[in-house]
């Protein structure tokens, strides 16, 4: 009302830009905010093959959280999600910090750190599923060399098959975030530097107390692309243990789909997805109300 | 009204019959004796009638091929004809009417007398109403063993799963794998149910499946064959593959001594040029219960506005029923023919130890003719991970499997 009152014509400025969004708004609305409304509805309904709506109240939720498969999930997500972060984060930056130290043939490593970032989920997943395999990968390689009791299969370990999984994520995500981390840099002022070499700081110390906190849209921006990717992390997993062994490196967004189109099975599949929402909800709410809603106020 | 209707479209039918349709038919046979099955049916398709045959294969199992035939169906873009297994996967697309009645090809060419056990067109029955045609038998309950292991550490191929069991120690200690197996879930799932009806016996495990008797999948009985699970888990180890045909091969090749696999092993073992008898041995209920259960693969016609493509469809459920075809297409397949009326001479052993045993009558429904792919899925899941891992007990498998069948039920 008070916006109202003081610009009388609000609503029609910038009127071309508001028309151009209008069907990103449409989509939006419909395709995001619609069919999670609706994924929602019927994920208190016993739908199998095809959505009906017969209600069965919390059913499925009971039943979701009872499930031994989902739990292990959950916890395939945790590891892989924490340590995914902290580790893409690290390493990234400090690829990021050494290719800033004006070395040789920068082009030349930048290149081949983002290479894998080319390369598809699925394609990253076959190669390090190749590279794992005891009988022909690591393993065997360093046996042929003359360590005969060298044994590392991680994949077919069920204790730390996730493990395995990470390090194909790693090794695929981390050039990007050295990317996004360099252009970061780069956009340090290098009067900023030179300050810091006339009082005397040590690099590491301009980088850790100086560089990084002015760095902070950079990060946020790199937290949010890798947050999104670990939570629909699905074809890494299906391409290199497709959840083997057993059931030990399963993760949500495979559930989904193996409940929903395998099994046909929508209402507990869409249970399932409602609780991978809520758990992204929980995270993000607390966070974008620090982010954006302090800084109106203040 | 009903008369007029019916006149309708029997003028329909006379009238768009000749005209020559292209009809998109999907599965997931990509194997190559699964190809050249196939391949019999597109022959027999295109070359007696107007219509051609156009090839759909979806590589990937079934698991891969299901999601995208159901899309496509639920999607408004039918195919010609789809492949589904026996039983209830298809289940809701009929009850929602996506699928193409044959009540009246069935009716005409007398399908009730013909298809043996009939227990297999009653999976295609809803409401009285015929939705599919079966095509073949497929039974899983089979164990594949390698005679050359045994000659190797000097011992008699096992004939029942007891003696199989009692072989594996000196099968490990002369570095052979005494039971190779895929570590794929519906491998572990299948391997579980075969020793299912082998030790708890077919009464007991028809009982259990589709009856949802829960005290049974509780009791003494089914803690035995849980037991002898746990103890089949120590005989698997170093079996390393992922495929069922690798593991097969590891039989092929003498480096494992067994595998509880489905009849269409047997279609490995003829690649690899071995003779059942000499080369390997098969025993069909793991020797113990010589049952088969009639599993296997049937097509259903999802509906289509087009008279000239139901029509078609009509004709080429025909031509699948027919008998020339169900000969040629079994045969390269590898599985059971679902006509008791035609000849077989043709087939091997293993193919013929079967068609023994359908001829008495020793058979059993399909799991997936008795549980929901729900239930299947979630007990799939369940012995994945007791066959992964020895932290599971015999005794909590078996209470979580009695859970699954509750709640089934």
């Amino acid at each position: 009302m008070a916006t109202g009152a003081t610009k009388p014509f609000g609503l029609f400025r910038n009127m071309s830009a508001k028309i151009a969004a209008i069907p990103m708004i449409f989509a939006a609305m419909v395709v995001f905010f619609g069919g999670t409304i609706w994924t929602v509805v019927y994920s208190f309904t016993d739908s199998k093959l095809l959505p009906r709506t017969n209600w069965v109240g919390f059913e499925q939720y009971e039943r979701l959280w009872g499930t031994n498969r989902w739990l292990i999930s959950i916890e395939n997500l945790m590891i892989y999600g924490v340590c995914s972060l902290f580790f893409s984060l690290v390493i990234g930056f400090l690829l990021a910090a050494l290719l800033d130290q004006k070395i040789r043939f920068e082009n030349t490593f930048r290149t081949i750190f983002l290479y894998p970032f080319a390369l598809s989920f699925i394609v990253t997943g076959l190669i390090w599923q190749w590279l794992l395999n005891p009988e022909f990968g690591i393993q065997s390689i360093i046996r042929d060399l003359g360590w005969t009791s060298f044994a590392f299969d991680p994949l077919y370990n069920q204790d730390i098959v996730i493990y395995g999984v990470l390090v194909a994520g790693l090794w695929q995500g981390t050039g990007l975030i050295m990317v996004l981390m360099l252009a970061g840099l780069r956009g340090i002022d290098q009067d900023i530097w030179k300050a810091s070499r006339v009082d005397g700081i040590p690099s590491w110390k301009t980088y850790l107390f100086i560089v990084i906190p002015m760095m902070r849209p950079v990060f946020i921006t790199t937290l949010v692309i890798i947050a999104s990717g670990i939570v629909k992390v699905f074809d890494l997993v299906v391409a290199q243990t497709s959840g083997g062994p057993g059931i030990a490196s399963e993760v949500p967004a495979k559930f989904v789909y193996d409940t929903m189109f395998l099994r046909q099975n929508l209402g507990q599949g869409f249970a399932a997805s409602t609780m991978m929402l809520l758990a992204v909800l929980i995270v993000i709410i607390p966070w974008a109300y620090l982010e954006f809603g302090g800084k109106k106020r203040g | 009204m009903k008369t007029l209707a019916s006149l309708l479209t029997a003028t329909a039918l006379t009238a768009t019959s000749a005209q020559a349709v292209d009809l998109e038919v999907t599965h997931w046979w990509t194997s190559g004796g699964e190809a050249a099955a196939v391949a019999e049916f597109a022959k027999a398709f295109t070359e007696g009638t107007d219509n051609t045959w156009v090839d759909g294969a979806i590589a990937g199992g079934g698991g891969t091929a299901r999601p995208v035939m159901i899309s496509r169906i639920t999607g408004g873009d039918p195919m010609g004809a789809t492949q589904f297994n026996h039983g209830q996967q298809a289940l809701e697309l009929v009850e929602a009417g996506l699928m193409l009645d044959l009540t009246d090809v069935a009716e005409a060419e007398g399908w009730k007398d013909l298809v043996n056990p009939s227990s297999l067109l009653d999976s295609c029955t809803v409401d009285g109403r015929i939705y599919c045609v079966p095509v073949n038998i497929h039974s899983p309950q089979w164990i594949w063993l390698s005679n050359g292991a045994y000659e190797k550490v000097g011992l008699p191929v096992p004939t029942n799963w007891d003696e199989f069991v009692a072989s594996g120690p000196a099968l490990r200690e002369a570095g052979i794998v005494p039971l190779a197996m895929g570590n794929q879930a519906w491998q572990s799932n299948l391997a579980f149910d075969a020793m299912a009806v082998a030790i708890a016996g077919p009464d007991a495990w028809v009982d259990v499946v589709s009856n949802k008797n829960v005290e049974l999948a509780r009791g003494d009985v089914y803690a035995k064959v849980f037991q002898a699970a746990a103890d089949a888990r120590s005989l698997r180890e170093g079996s390393n593959v992922q495929d069922w045909n690798q593991a097969t091969n590891m039989v092929i090749t003498g480096e494992a001594g067994g595998q509880i696999m489905g009849d269409w092993a047997q279609g490995e073992f003829a690649v690899a040029e071995k003779v059942a008898g000499e080369d390997y041995t098969c025993l069909p209920g793991l020797g113990v219960n010589e049952v088969i259960s009639t599993g296997g693969d049937a097509f259903y016609f999802p509906k289509n506005d087009d008279p000239a493509i139901e029509a078609a469809q009509k004709e080429l459920a025909s031509v699948m029923m027919s008998k020339a075809v169900q000969v040629a297409f079994n045969l390269k397949k590898g599985s059971l023919p679902v006509r008791g009326d035609v000849d077989l001479s043709a087939a091997n052993d293993c193919m013929k130890k079967g068609l023994a045993i359908l001829a008495a009558g020793n058979i059993l429904p399909g799991l997936d003719q008795s549980l929901s792919p729900d239930a299947v899925g979630q007990i799939e899941d369940l012995m994945t991970e007791f066959w992964a891992s020895e932290s599971i007990t015999a005794e909590d498998a078996q209470s979580r499997y009695a859970d699954i069948i509750e709640s089934a039920g």
